[in-house]
């Protein structure tokens, strides 16, 4: 790839006007390296930036300081100008943390907090890790003080799990079973009382009767709080679609990758969100413009000879390369004018900060490259 | 049967196609039951999308004998309405669908609709729904929460269906008679090493049986890459184009050193994970189709015979 075609300038810009840059797409793609790499980036060009990560392999964890969940951001040391914050989602105790500030008295908070149910909520209802992410975004943008917040999104199986994860916990509250269950505190009439009394017997049944006095006793528990919490999550998702906040989409050339990152990419622009760059990690390297079948039949000519072998693996790659090119055909087009950053199959993985700035080279080529 | 789990990214599908086949190759009737949708199976064996309902997916026959392929996908809510409905709950199953409750029934008990799943598939073995019943578990660290999910709802629901139904399926899981986990990696630093977190809490925590790793996309060695181009050009007769001597060395040298990183890793993951392991090889292809499934199918039941010798 010639570096003329390179549109990575864009990159930078990304990193350079907007507030927050959430990096998304499956799991296993580099979403947690290039979220590093574009922070990095940031300091280097002397903003204050901080990196939220969801699950980093250890040795990039340990590299960045995050060896414990701490959930408050730590500055990590390095030849840049600016400053660079790092910091590993604990979904659990950032959770606490809004359940604190909504609750209305130290009692209410330590009722919910001790709750069975309420810890099965912070810990495995599906999109808990999605809301508290963007929680714990809205909280360093609104209160951190940085130019530029990155975030790396958990890997989601749904696409869109991240920003309706914040809708997700007051839909909950707004679940009938709630409102039945809330029912003797707000007068409404005894029949309804009674229905949700047959109901609960019902689930009793099938599930156990601790389970649904857990559950009943949370959401007595948590009375009074939802409206604090759909104001919050009415807010986080403000932010979210607001023009200041970029969306990267990070894939890997791969056929089911790329399958996925367009469903996001679609996913994205019914919200109105458009990706402002596409990543691709892992690119094979194309070593010619020759036809990989042209390679093949010289293969075939040669073959037996040391040069056939030559011609065999060359075009074996010529036909890797043009098959990822096929795959991301579509999804560039998608995100068009989205610019296409490649980066390439590295040697290693990335662990430290060396295999960032090899990124980062990629990423964002020299300014002044001739 | 056989769960066949491991990150996102490393082939997990193609895995769990290439086991299948390889068990129909060796005469056994295979079913692949899927947990989460638009994996592209169906599209390996060139067939339209399936779901609950159940689909054969490669014909056996033929010249070699072999056994069907079938595949169907569950979900936790067809599973928990087959559940409810078969064991004379149906009042009970229509009453949870129609408040929408199992949202809130699954947050009270995490783990519920992993266990419906797995009940579901307690089911299917037990009836002998094949000779083997593949399993494509959920990717990256669901796995063990999925695979969990007996142990943990046997300490949150201590009567009932639920309770009755974990039972069961952790007697199944921990019995390797039974029930075994193939575990997918790649031949890369960090996929070795989640593979080796994951094969021990594997087995601490659910007590499950490791059968061997499957090491996917090995580049095959071809020799004669560490020569000079144009000596070999020479040595063949052969008239090489200007830069194609660049392109053939850059290349070659490209392939023998991912080998080698890829052979490290190798034995690294030999050194620190005491399983078998087999070696499926890289595919370079313009496309995944059956014919690859079923070399790696052929692939597969090679390194199953070494093992066997071994």
């Amino acid at each position: 790839m010639s570096p003329a075609d390179s549109t990575a300038g864009d990159l930078r810009s990304i990193v350079t006007n907007n507030q927050i840059v959430v990096c998304t797409g499956s799991g296993g793609v580099g979403k947690t390296t290039t979220a590093a790499v574009l922070a990095l980036e940031a300091a280097r060009l002397g903003m204050r930036a901080c990196v939220v990560t969801i699950d980093p392999a250890k040795r990039l964890a340990n590299a960045m300081g995050l060896e414990g969940l701490t959930n408050t951001a730590s500055k990590v040391d390095g030849a840049w100008s600016g400053e660079l914050w790092a910091l590993m989602l604990d979904t659990k105790s950032t959770f606490d943390d809004l359940v604190a500030k909504h609750a209305e008295s130290e009692e209410q908070a330590r009722n919910i907090l001790s709750n069975r149910f309420y810890r099965n909520i912070s810990g495995a209802l599906s999109g808990t890790q999605e809301y508290m992410a963007m929680e714990k975004l809205y909280e360093l943008h609104e209160e951190g003080g940085y130019d530029v917040v990155v975030v790396d999104t958990p890997p989601t199986r749904n696409a869109l799990d991240f920003l309706e994860a914040p809708r997700r916990l007051t839909r909950f509250l707004d679940h009938r079973l709630y409102r039945v269950l809330m029912a003797p505190t707000r007068g409404i009439v005894k029949a309804v009382n009674v229905a949700a009394q047959a109901f609960l017997r019902t689930v009793s049944k099938v599930v156990g009767g601790d389970v649904v006095r857990d559950a009943v006793t949370f959401f007595q528990a948590f009375d009074g709080m939802e409206q604090g919490f759909r104001d919050r999550a009415a807010e986080v998702l403000d932010l979210l679609s607001h023009e200041s906040t970029a969306f990267v989409l990070v894939t890997a050339p791969r056929r089911d990758v790329v399958e996925e990152a367009s469903f996001f990419a679609e996913k994205l622009g019914e919200a109105n969100i458009p990706v402002r760059a596409l990543v691709v990690n892992r690119m094979h390297p194309r070593f010619s413009d020759a036809s990989p079948g042209a390679m093949a039949e010289r293969a075939k000519t040669l073959h037996g000879t040391d040069l056939g072998a030559m011609y065999a693996n060359l075009a074996d790659f010529l036909t890797v390369a043009s098959r990822e090119e096929t795959h991301l055909a579509g999804l560039a087009e998608r995100v068009a004018p989205a610019p296409v950053v490649r980066v390439p199959f590295l040697d290693t993985d990335v662990h430290d900060f060396d295999g960032l700035a090899a990124v980062g080279r990629h990423l964002f080529p020299p300014l002044q490259a001739a | 049967m056989l769960i066949v789990a491991g990150k996102g990214g490393v082939g997990k599908t193609t895995v769990s196609a290439a086991v299948a086949r390889a068990a129909a190759m060796a005469g056994l009737s295979t079913l692949i039951v899927e947990v989460e949708g638009k994996s592209g199976l169906a599209g390996l064996f060139h067939q339209p999308p399936f779901d609950y309902e159940e689909v054969v997916l490669a014909h056996g026959g033929g010249p070699n004998g072999s056994a069907d392929v079938r595949a169907r996908t569950l979900t936790p809510d067809d599973a928990l309405m087959e559940y409810l409905e078969t064991h004379g709950l149906s009042r009970i199953s229509r009453r949870l669908a129609s408040a929408g409750a199992m949202d809130v029934v699954a947050t009270a008990a995490p783990g519920i609709k992993d266990i419906l799943i797995l009940g579901k598939v307690k089911q299917l073995e037990r009836g002998k729904a094949a000779d083997l019943i593949v399993l494509d578990a959920p990717a990256a660290g669901h796995a063990i929460t999925f695979l969990r999910s007996a142990r943990a709802l046997l300490d949150a629901v201590h009567v009932g269906p639920i309770n009755t139904q974990a039972k069961d399926v952790l007697e199944m899981l921990t019995d390797p008679e039974r029930c075994q986990v193939v575990l997918v990696t790649l031949p890369e630093e960090t996929p070795v090493n989640e593979l080796v977190e994951t094969a021990y809490s594997l087995e601490d925590e659910v007590g499950i049986m490791l059968g061997p790793v499957v090491m996917n996309g090995l580049y095959h060695s071809l020799e004669g890459l560490d020569r000079d181009p144009d000596e070999a050009a020479k040595e063949a007769g052969a008239f090489l184009h200007p830069g194609e001597a660049n392109a053939l060395r850059s290349a070659a040298q490209f392939r023998l050193k991912r080998s080698a990183l890829q052979h490290e890793q190798l034995e690294r993951l030999a050194e620190r994970l005491p399983l078998p392991q087999i070696c499926l090889p890289y595919v370079f292809s313009a496309d995944l189709g059956p014919q690859h499934v079923d070399e790696l199918a052929g692939a597969f039941n090679a390194g199953i015979d070494d093992l066997v010798e071994v």
